[in-house]
């Protein structure tokens, strides 16, 4: 599904990461882990084609197509998402306005006509069912006031209207209590279809409790320095990040 | 950043296209001969030839007023034509109107074929400086509705002109206000008698189309006590180098219970790219809540014009009147605005309301300017004030001139106001959902005016939004 390449980019000028490997296959969840500083954010941001960073050499392969020649809207359409770690605020716009604008505009880009408007709202019912959001938070402007957690939640919500085939959740456990960080990892539990395919962006060991990955990377100085199953989350829980570097110290 | 603003600064101006269609002009120039010739063209009573002479004399004793914050290139107003009419025959009925006009307000998307029309909108559509036709008339009139041309008014409804021109906005209330008392050329009358509410909306369409012209129109409403209507005005201009003149003034007067909703979307061609040509549109409008518990709305977008002066301002006379204000106004490129309201509180008990939307784009310039009154005498006066300014790029101004003269304790005045920008950020947070950036400005923009575009009429909602959109396609920043 996903393949990433020799990947280098920078942001003015200082280069993040520094030849990137992943390559991801239907239906797996793959957790990138790594201390503050490694590059996770800048892997995120390039992935969905965000401009201010600047890729400088390797391939992003995403089903078949070459990503890195799509803008960050029609990547979106091609079915990638990111959970935000900061959600913005739009005020005036609702999450409702805001998702039919999304949803219609991504069909329209498979050649499908706009959600008629009773079918549309159906969905998100069915939807705010299955995340356990409330109706009057979709009303009101979009993340405008929202609590830490009612952001990470909106953000989920938005990713089950949106159906993608990755997801990314970016930090999505930074900020919230563990009834949050439980409520938002079942969501996501709860939306895990096969062949769809997910990236858990995380700290810390908590989230991948509750969301399991099948495969663990840390990503350290801008490359991935360690590829392993899920028992290496504990490990890396106990130890700290600190042995990582050593390794990789020795290694040069 | 950057690129993307320099990328597409401003979408065609869809309206910019001229009418072939044989105009009747006077020579170019202002003097009591003009003057004379326009009112006799008109075949004006005496008195109204008295009217504009004393508006013309008064003019001349006057000087350009320019305490905007607004560039102003020197006017020269004997290079201007101060009538223009496209030529039609007498008109019986829909028939004998030229295929040409009818084609031009087709095109423009005001179709004056009453089978035709919108339902629930009579139109009066005038170009330059006569108006064409106005539609609906005669449903109207069974509940005893005016709604004509203003030159109409004066040959039918004499005395109903006579007893309130010049009532609200005096000939000698400012320059431009002088100006149009003594040229102005024609514009809608609206008298709603007592007790009725008007059933459809009433809509004025201006379009100028000959060159070198000026347009002076006037609009004259009056809601007799209990009356009820709603009032849109929409303008276009076709594109040209050279810069035109238009100089308006409205007048509203409201008696006891009434209730008058005065909207407007004015996209007057705002020159190009580098600011060159586009209208300069310096207008007088205000109304009078005469009577007890009168009340006036206005709403407006504003998109076009390449500089704009202009304040809907509403006097509170009668003992709790109400008045609202909301105002989208955008400037992109070069384009310059320096608009707001007044509110003069002169009863007591009275209520207003201002809310105001500013974006700037490209290398505008964005004013608001507002003023509320409260008299000795007004108890109780209670106003509300918001004023946003929204900033699109690095190289717009938008500025907030807020002048509060309260003459009396028991008023409650609050006025707030704030800055934002369209954030990177909030642009790519809609990328991201799919959303291109042309669409995600729109989102943000719509979400930022919508308590104005919430209070424009329903059938207008729509294209109001559309052009908010299309005027900042692509100045993102």
């Amino acid at each position: 599904m996903l393949k990433i390449k020799n990947l280098h980019a920078s942001v003015e000028g200082k280069e993040i990461l520094k030849g990137v490997n992943l390559e991801i296959n239907p239906g797996e969840v793959h957790a990138i882990m790594g201390p503050n500083g490694a590059g996770k954010s800048t892997l995120s941001s390039v992935l969905t084609g965000r401009e201010r960073f600047e890729v400088t050499a390797g391939e992003i392969e995403f089903n078949g197509k070459n990503l890195l020649e799509l803008p960050a809207e029609d990547r979106a359409r091609e079915g990638i998402f990111m959970s935000f770690q900061y959600p913005v605020e739009i005020p005036g716009v609702s999450t409702v306005n805001f998702l039919k604008t999304a949803v219609n505009e991504i069909r329209k880009y498979h050649g499908l006509p706009s959600y008629p408007a009773a079918d549309f709202l159906k969905m998100i019912r069915e939807k705010m069912d299955l995340v356990g959001i409330d109706n009057k938070l979709l009303n009101r402007s979009l993340n405008e006031g929202f609590s830490g957690g009612e952001k990470k939640k909106n953000e989920i919500f938005q990713m089950a209207v949106l159906e993608p085939r990755l997801a990314i959740l970016d930090e999505t456990d930074s900020g919230l209590d563990i009834d949050a960080l439980r409520i938002v990892a079942n969501g996501v539990n709860k939306l895990k279809k096969p062949g769809n395919s997910t990236i858990v962006i995380t700290h810390y060991q908590r989230l991948l409790d509750y969301i399991v990955p099948d495969v663990v990377h840390v990503l350290y100085d801008g490359r991935i320095v360690k590829t392993a199953g899920k028992e290496l989350v504990g490990e890396l829980e106990a130890k700290g990040y600190d042995w990582i570097k050593e390794e990789v110290a020795e290694c040069k | 950043m950057d690129n993307i603003i320099e990328e597409v600064t401003a979408s065609d101006y869809k309206y910019g296209f001229v009418t072939q269609v044989e105009t009747e002009t006077i020579a170019r120039g202002l003097n009591e001969e003009v003057v004379r010739m326009i009112s006799a063209k008109k075949n004006e009573p005496e008195w109204l030839l008295d009217f504009r002479l004393q508006a013309y004399r008064h003019w001349q004793t006057m000087k350009m007023p320019h305490w905007a914050q607004l560039d102003i290139p020197e006017i020269n107003y004997q290079d201007i034509v101060y009538y223009a009419a496209p030529k039609q025959k007498e008109q019986k009925n829909w028939d004998d109107v030229d295929p040409e006009l009818k084609a031009t307000f087709d095109k423009l998307g005001i179709p004056l074929n009453e089978q035709m029309a919108l339902s629930g909108v009579a139109v009066d559509a005038v170009m330059d400086s006569v108006s064409v036709k106005t539609t609906f008339k005669d449903t109207l009139a069974e509940r005893g509705i005016i709604f004509c041309s203003f030159s109409e008014a004066v040959q039918h409804h004499p005395d109903l002109v006579r007893k309130y021109l010049g009532t609200v906005v005096p000939y000698r209330d400012n320059y431009f206000a002088a100006l149009n008392s003594a040229v102005f050329s024609d514009g809608s009358f609206v008298y709603i008698p007592k007790g009725v509410r008007c059933p459809m909306e009433l809509s004025t369409y201006f379009r100028i189309n000959a060159r070198n012209t000026g347009q002076f129109e006037r609009t004259l409403i009056v809601a007799e006590d209990d009356a009820y209507v709603s009032y849109l005005e929409g303008c276009t201009a076709p594109q040209r180098d050279e810069n035109q003149l238009h100089a308006a003034i409205v007048e509203i007067i409201i008696e006891k219970n009434a209730e008058v909703k005065y909207s407007t979307v004015q996209n007057w061609y705002p020159g190009d790219k580098e600011g060159k040509g586009g209208i300069y549109n310096f207008v007088t409008k205000r109304g009078l809540c005469r009577g007890e518990n009168s009340k006036l709305i206005w709403a407006q977008v504003e998109t076009g014009s390449a500089i704009t002066w202009k304040y809907p301002s509403t006097i509170l006379k009668g003992d709790g009147s109400v008045s609202e204000f909301y105002s989208v106004a955008v400037t992109n490129n070069y384009q310059q605005a320096d608009t707001g309201t007044k509110m003069i509180h002169i009863g007591n008990n009275t209520r207003s309301r201002i809310v105001s939307k500013g974006i700037s784009a490209g290398h505008s310039s964005n004013s608001y300017r507002g003023k509320v009154k409260v008299a000795r005498n007004a108890r109780n006066a209670r106003n509300f004030s918001q004023c946003d300014s929204l900033l699109l790029g690095d190289k717009c101004g938008a500025h907030t001139f807020p002048y509060l003269e309260i003459e009396n304790p028991t008023a409650q005045v609050e006025h707030e106001a704030t800055t934002s920008k369209i954030g990177e950020d909030q642009i790519f947070y809609c990328n991201q959902r799919g959303i291109s950036t042309e669409d995600a400005v729109g989102l943000i923009i719509k979400g930022y005016a919508g308590d104005v575009l919430n209070k424009m009429p329903m059938e207008f909602a729509v294209e109001a939004q559309k052009l908010l959109q299309i005027s900042l396609e692509g100045s993102v920043g």
